[in-house]
């Protein structure tokens, strides 16, 4: 840093370059790229991301464990990220890459809005993503992959039960938009299945609370590096939605009565 | 052998700071002042979509006048100055003051060492979380910082819009209140045979440092918001539009402050 505040400003206002924050660090202080090639790999991961879409626009829900090896490293980590007004990003993978390289994504959007003086379109937030992850593709062959999920209300459409956008990615950077809802993560597989049975089209919000939150009490039931709602700590998981008015977190007290009703049901039925 | 041309250093820097602030004269006015929730920028602008007002970051403005490519760069370098210290440290370790400090060695540098000075005036506002936390720079085309305590004003006729405010300006005033100052001091000046002339929305470019607001306090307020807020007199649309800004140096359409 002490280097470029020595030549100024001006090396910077010379150059014209693009709108892209990205691009501009990797040339004034590629150092703090969070791409650069690391050797451990015992860091702690992130584990079960689920978002659906509804009436409204769109929701994405999180757990809240991290784990190293056979341990649990983190009981409170967040992994689902509001990166602009009306998009939402949830990682899996490497906790340490993928938090930073989700800091770096919003400054990314902020920098592009300032500087163009307008956002981008949901497709260009989500290529731009992209290509962000392929940077990070050198680390992803040593196990430190970063594999996000992206959503994101569509400002450009009028009608809100059809803005909802998700978007999954794979380490290589490939981008594939999905349909009604998604899940990552090393518990994807029983939230996606849950999701299957249980999401409906055109939910309300309190529907599609109840529809995320119980995907990921599937998911911790089966997968042990994905954490269940911990009732005795308070820590639930982390439930953001996006709607045409923007981004707003579900809070603690709502969702302890969501899990609390779940939990209900499914006293009831101890086969489920 | 012909004599090499001599001009005194002395000579030199004069002739440039005359070519500076002739070129910033030419254009409209800017009026930056604080109101009783932060910084307001009123400037007078025809186009909606060249800005002469801008976010830099969360609690950081930026207005100025003169040459549109000019300082056009370097808001952008102010943006990307500004983002880059925000990553490598914290958001809230960014603040005005550096960046002024930014701008006026860039300025100077290219104020001693380029042919052409830049012919523009800056204004680098920061709103803190209290009225006397609010901060308000102006920096000169030739690196000059000053740190204004209530108001300032850049560009076109910019001291008898100066002395104009000094009359009506009232610290702490409501947002209504201070768009009325400003429109009001901006119409005063420049009408033909002395006229007021009367400043529609379309001919403004308006935007608010709000402290009471979320992370980014920058906002715009233009159209129907705009119109609301303008004082009697002010808001009609205009029957002929407006001629672009900043004419070129060989037009003789403005009329320079000197």
């Amino acid at each position: 840093m002490s280097r470029h505040s020595e030549l100024g400003l001006l090396r910077y206002a010379t150059s014209p370059g693009s709108s892209s924050f990205t691009e501009f660090l990797n040339a004034a202080a590629p150092e703090l790229m969070p791409n650069l090639t690391r050797t451990h790999v015992d860091a702690p991961h992130g584990t079960t991301i689920v978002a659906a879409t509804f009436g409204e626009g769109v929701v994405m829900a999180g757990d809240r464990r991290a784990t190293a090896g056979n341990l649990i490293a983190q009981r409170d980590i967040e992994k689902v990220f509001p990166a602009d007004d009306h998009t939402l990003v949830g990682i899996a993978g490497t906790a340490g890459i993928a938090v930073e390289l989700v800091r770096l994504y919003q400054v990314e959007l902020e920098h592009y809005e300032k500087i163009e003086g307008t956002q981008l379109t949901l497709d260009g937030k989500a290529n731009r993503l992209a290509t962000m992850i392929r940077g990070n593709l050198a680390a992803a062959m040593q196990g430190l992959a970063v594999v996000p999920l992206f959503a994101g209300y569509d400002t450009a459409i009028t009608d809100p039960a059809t803005a909802g956008k998700i978007y999954s990615f794979d380490v290589t950077g490939g981008r594939y938009p999905e349909q009604y809802y998604h899940s990552v993560g090393s518990g994807s597989l029983f939230a996606r299945g849950a999701l299957k049975k249980l999401w409906r089209p055109g939910l309300d919000r309190t529907g599609v609370i109840r529809v995320v939150v119980e995907s990921l009490f599937d998911a911790a039931d089966d997968d042990s590096a994905t954490g269940g709602p911990d009732l005795t700590r308070g820590i639930y998981p982390v439930v953001i939605i996006t709607t045409a008015t923007g981004s707003e977190r579900v809070a603690d007290d709502e969702l302890a009565g969501v899990v609390q009703s779940i939990i209900a049901d499914r006293t009831g039925r101890p086969g489920a | 052998m012909s004599m090499p041309f001599y001009a005194s250093a002395e000579q030199i820097m004069r002739d440039r700071s005359e070519y500076a602030r002739k070129g910033i004269a030419r254009g409209r006015s800017v009026v930056v002042l604080t109101y009783a929730d932060g910084v307001l920028f009123v400037a007078e602008n025809a186009s909606s979509a060249l800005h002469k007002v801008s976010e830099i970051y969360d609690r950081i403005g930026f207005a100025a006048v003169g040459k549109y490519n000019e300082f056009e760069n370097l808001r952008v370098a102010g943006i990307r100055l500004a983002d880059l210290r925000g990553y490598s440290y914290d958001r809230r370790d960014v603040t005005a003051r550096a960046l002024a400090n930014a701008y006026a060695q860039t300025l100077g540098t290219i104020f001693t060492e380029q042919q052409k000075p830049y012919e523009v005036e800056l204004c680098v506002a920061e709103v803190g979380p209290s009225a006397d936390e609010d901060q308000l720079y102006r920096l000169s085309y030739d690196g000059t910082i000053v740190d204004e305590p209530q108001f300032l004003v850049m560009g076109g006729q910019a001291e008898q819009l100066t002395s104009e405010l000094k009359g009506s300006y009232l610290a702490g005033a409501a947002l209504r209140d201070a768009v009325g100052v400003a429109v009001n001091a901006l119409g005063k000046i420049g009408g033909t045979d002395g006229q007021p002339r009367s400043m529609p929305a379309s001919q403004l470019e308006v935007a608010v440092l709000d402290r009471t607001r979320g992370k980014r306090k920058f906002r715009r307020i233009s159209n129907g918001e705009l119109t609301g807020l303008l004082p009697e007199g002010h808001g009609e649309p205009l029957a002929t539009p407006a001629p672009a800004d900043t004419p070129r140096h060989d037009e003789n359409g403005g009329t320079p402050a000197e």
